[in-house]
């Protein structure tokens, strides 16, 4: 049987960890290789890495991070940010990622989507939602969830998805950094929505809520989180196991 | 030195680097003659069965791998890359792979249940059909890691390993001096080192 999935993200800037929350104060955490490692001995499933430099020396920087990570850690890994050409693509893949997710490339250039898909097969293409309540509807934001591009997100991810992306991760701007658990209402919206795996991203604060989250949403493939992980909050063994012990099927 | 075959089809940073990591000496390559040499040749491949037959066959590297694998030399092929040993596949209209196996690769949709997601992704379960030094140092029931939405159909003769998602899929396959594995072992954490170091040591 398939198992649910748990995944770290890790938000590297200049090679570094770090994690903002509500996509502010960004605070330093490890060395993403280090980090990137422990995970996987804890257990991790996949890894998401995201790169959330703007400038071409922290971007080289990353590219450095990830052939490392890739070279000493044997899971798949996914890699977003400042994804915009089908040669970004290339670029990290070459370093080592196996799937690449993109948020405002897509926006900005809809057709991404399908040239990737075609050219890396849809299992390579990651659509990432940053995804807020705007006047009582889903409005997907762009650029690192600066700036509310008015447009219905489930719409939209079903477009994507239409395109040729062979996954979604639903990151709930929302709940992001609240832990006050996941936006089981939004993520139902976009289950019901696509018939691709969905990753549920933001509010993540105790084992309870991933319990209701697979609990909740029996179509949710896997939940991403990064600091109650990297602040050792919920450790990925403990939460694997109480996960089984409720019932949902993991990789232990 | 396992010859890992670079015919333009996906991104073999990753095998590479976990092949390393069990001891092996690894080169990528096209070279006819590197991969003549080598004791061993890995297949991979991700993307569209149509357009990796075609690179393998436009390229006259299929053709090598099959010269190869007469020689009694271990092949293995990974995902795509596994599938292409077969006869044919239904991936897009019908194309022919190498016929180092019996089988034929056809879609999951149709097959398995209805409400499952394709592709099959994630960790999912090897459950042994036979006995193989593959698995020399694995269990029955270890996770590995799928991504796919084709799968090898007819090939009882050379099945090791299904895992089940709804219906059982092939996940792994061996016949004589050839070997497969639906799922990716450089990705499948130390279950797929330990696999690798397998086929190392052959």
């Amino acid at each position: 049987m398939i198992t649910k999935r748990i995944i770290p993200c890790l938000d590297v800037k200049d090679g570094k960890v770090v994690k903002g929350v509500n996509f502010e104060g960004l605070r330093e955490v490890a060395s993403p290789v280090d980090l990137a490692k422990y995970y996987s001995k804890s257990g991790a499933d996949e890894l998401v890495f995201y790169d959330i430099t703007a400038s071409a020396e922290g971007r080289a920087l990353f590219t450095d991070v990830l052939r490392e990570a890739a070279s000493s850690v044997f899971i798949p890994l996914t890699v977003g940010g400042g994804i915009r050409s089908v040669a970004d693509f290339e670029r990290v893949l070459s370093c080592g990622a196996d799937k690449v997710s993109v948020n405002s490339g897509a926006i900005a250039n809809p057709s991404l989507i399908k040239e990737a898909a075609q050219k890396y097969g849809n299992q390579c293409v990651v659509i990432s939602a940053d995804v807020k309540r705007v006047n009582g509807s889903f409005h997907m934001f762009a650029k690192g969830g600066r700036e509310d591009t008015g447009m219905e997100a489930v719409s939209w991810i079903k477009r994507c998805v239409d395109e040729g992306a062979g996954e979604v991760v639903v990151n709930s701007m929302d709940m992001d950094g609240v832990k006050k658990g996941f936006d089981l209402e939004l993520l139902k919206a976009v289950c019901a929505a696509v018939d691709v795996p969905v990753i549920a991203s933001g509010g993540a604060g105790s084992v309870a809520d991933f319990i209701t989250l697979f609990k909740e949403i029996p179509d949710i493939d896997a939940g991403l989180a990064a600091s109650v992980f990297h602040f050792g909050e919920i450790a990925i063994a403990d939460l694997k196991k109480a996960l089984a012990e409720n019932g949902i099927p993991l990789r232990i | 030195m396992i010859a890992i075959v670079d015919y333009g089809v996906g991104n073999l940073f990753s095998l590479e680097s976990s092949l390393k990591r069990v001891g092996a000496e690894t080169v990528v390559t096209s070279d006819r003659a590197v991969i003549e040499r080598a004791e061993k040749i890995i297949l991979p491949g991700v993307g569209a069965f149509a357009d990796a037959a075609k690179k393998l066959k436009e390229s006259g590297l299929g053709d090598v791998v099959k010269a190869q694998a007469a020689l009694d030399k271990p092949v293995m092929g990974i995902c795509l890359g596994m599938q292409i040993l077969f006869e044919k596949s239904y991936e897009y209209g019908e194309n022919e792979g190498l016929g180092l196996l019996k089988g034929n690769v056809v879609p999951m949709k149709g097959y398995i249940d209805e409400n499952l997601k394709i592709p099959h992704i994630g960790w999912n379960t090897l459950r042994f059909v036979r006995k193989n030094p593959l698995f020399k140092y694995l269990k029955n029931g270890d996770y590995v890691y799928f991504v796919h939405s084709y799968f090898v159909s007819g090939c009882q003769d050379s099945l090791i390993a299904d895992t089940e998602y709804g219906k059982p899929l092939t996940a792994a396959v061996a016949k004589g001096n050839v070997y497969g594995c639906q799922f990716h072992p450089e990705k499948s954490g130390d279950v797929g080192l330990k696999i690798l170091q397998a086929f190392c040591e052959l």
